[in-house]
């Protein structure tokens, strides 16, 4: 574990894995330790706007890595899976559509961090083996509700937004509502599985169009970026 | 309680200039759930306004980028526009920024482009009360949580007056920038041994494409010593993200909460406000900050 200073008053913690991370972040988030933020990611977890970091670092000697259980119950998602990846990955993984579904079915997913987009879960779970190459160059515009891969990452786009993961199909469930009490659907911590509906719903055609795209400004692995209509408070 | 859509509380929006949004001090907290902070870049700007007409701090302002704000008031209420420094006119009557002025019921408020800074506040008695979302009034242009940004035809409602306009003037000095301190980051080792003087020691331009969520800055670019990505990671207010093509990016109020580019430093936070000010074309200098004390504790290995 490094701890490294961020400006004058926070500190990035550096842990091995992403369910250290997680740990790290449920453990912290149980005792009051004077921090504005507390994000976990991939391999740290960011104590953002801190009242003492000195007080913080010698709190955080307390953790001793113990895995925290996580709270909450398991959200299940119905998925159509319809999506313009489908047969690419069921290529790479060797087997057939159905037997591609199965496995993303049969896998129960954690979410380990939120980034780039409200809403926009990174979900832990897919083994090494079946990692995912990224694609070179964004696609212009996916629905809202794309489920995706990339690398050893799921994801569900909350809005229509350009992407460059590789999609199996979509959800109809609402990722992200600012009204909800708990906004996110998928806090970090939270499990999920996928359930398959495709049978159940009418098959809507994918949407893909190709164009070139680069990192956005913050050199996310995909630039979610959900673009939900605005409401007009005013009037 | 303000009824809402009653013409006796509100301000009524006739221009907005390049971008004119809600701000309060931003939605604290949800970080791990990918919202941005948001909330008026020029903090102390805000804070200076909300004391003018005797508004609590957390009351919500407009933050106006480059003037070209006109509004009517649909009740009489205590003004007060502070920050960048432009032309500010009641009923058409030049009258003083930094200071509280009474604005008539019917009457147009206007902001004009500032002569020296980017961005004004305009603080209203009672505060501009849109629904808060998720706790804050705050106008996020990453992923537009929030209000949306002001439109002509708009109808702000506003709070009720809770004291009294501050009877004299708070003197602060114009919103040029100075010299941004920096703080070592925490992926100062993916850089070239010199890359961190390299970046204090030579001036940089505001480039044209900064906003609420970055400035981005031209000159002198960054070299990495270590290739390959970082796992996507925490970021702040004020890191200094370096992308692969060596452009440094000052991260601000609407910054994506994660990020996977290297933060070769940070900028003090004392000095983030300038960063609101700063407009295109601009240079910026940087300097070293004093050291910051570093966090020990037993056990615990902090980064050479």
């Amino acid at each position: 574990m490094h701890v490294h200073s961020v400006g004058s008053d926070s500190l990035l913690v550096e842990v091995p894995d992403t369910t250290a991370a997680l740990s790290l972040a449920a453990w912290a988030r149980e005792r009051a330790l004077g921090a504005a933020e507390i994000v976990p990611a991939a391999t740290s977890v960011l104590f953002a706007e801190v009242a003492d970091p000195q007080a913080l670092a010698a709190a955080l000697d307390a953790w001793r890595g113990d895995p925290v259980p996580i709270g909450g119950g398991v959200v299940e998602l119905p998925v159509t899976y319809d999506g313009v990846d489908l047969e690419l990955v069921a290529g790479l993984w060797g087997t057939t559509v159905e037997g591609a579904v199965a496995r993303h079915t049969g896998i129960e997913f954690v979410s380990a961090f939120c980034g780039f987009a409200p809403g926009f879960s990174y979900l832990a779970g897919l083994p090494e083996e079946l990692a995912v190459p990224r694609l070179d160059s964004p696609r212009a515009r996916l629905r809202a509700g794309a489920v995706a891969l990339a690398g050893t990452w799921c994801g569900i786009y909350p809005g229509e937004s350009p992407g460059g993961w590789r999609v199996l199909g979509h959800t109809d469930e609402q990722l992200w509502d600012p009204e909800r009490i708990e906004p996110a659907l998928l806090p970090p911590g939270t499990r999920v599985r996928f359930r398959d509906v495709t049978a159940s719903e009418p098959v809507s055609a994918p949407v893909a169009a190709g164009r070139p795209g680069s990192r956005g400004i913050a050199g996310e692995p995909a630039p979610p970026g959900p673009r939900t209509p605005r409401r007009r408070w005013f009037r | 309680m303000t009824a809402p859509g009653s013409r006796a509380a509100a301000l009524e929006v006739l221009r907005t200039g390049p971008l004119a949004t809600v701000q309060d001090q931003g939605r604290v907290g949800l970080a791990h759930l990918g919202v941005p902070r948001a909330g008026a870049l020029d903090g102390p700007a805000a804070a200076l306004g909300n004391r003018l007409v005797g508004n609590p701090p957390e009351a919500a302002v407009l933050e106006v980028t480059f003037g070209g704000l006109a509004v009517r008031a649909h009740a009489g209420r205590w003004v007060a526009v502070t920050g960048a420094s432009g032309p500010v006119r009641i009923a058409g009557r030049p009258c003083a920024g930094g200071r509280a002025e009474f604005l008539p019921a019917g009457e147009v408020l206007e902001v004009g482009p500032p002569a020296v800074g980017l961005r004004s506040y305009v603080a209203v008695a009672g505060g501009i009360e849109v629904p808060p979302v998720l706790g804050s009034r705050s106008t996020d242009t990453l992923a537009w949580v929030g209000p949306p940004a002001l439109t002509p035809g708009a109808v702000l409602p506003l709070g009720d007056p809770t004291g009294p306009p501050a009877a004299h003037e708070v003197p602060r000095p114009p919103p040029s920038a100075g010299v941004l301190r920096l703080h070592p980051g925490p992926r100062l080792d993916w850089f070239s041994s010199g890359a961190l003087d390299l970046l204090c020691s030579s001036p940089y331009t505001v480039g044209i494409d900064s906003n609420r969520v970055g400035l981005r800055l031209e000159g002198h670019r960054l070299r990495r010593r270590r290739p390959g990505e970082l796992p996507s990671e925490g970021m702040v207010s004020g890191a200094v993200q370096v992308p692969p093509n060596g452009r440094p990016v000052i991260f601000l109020a609407d910054h994506p909460p994660t990020g996977g580019y290297p933060v070769i430093a940070v900028v003090e936070r004392a000095d983030l406000w300038q960063c609101a000010q700063l407009r295109p074309g601009q240079t910026v200098r940087f300097t070293r900050a004093p050291a910051v004390r570093r966090p020990r504790a037993a056990g615990l290995a902090a980064t050479p």
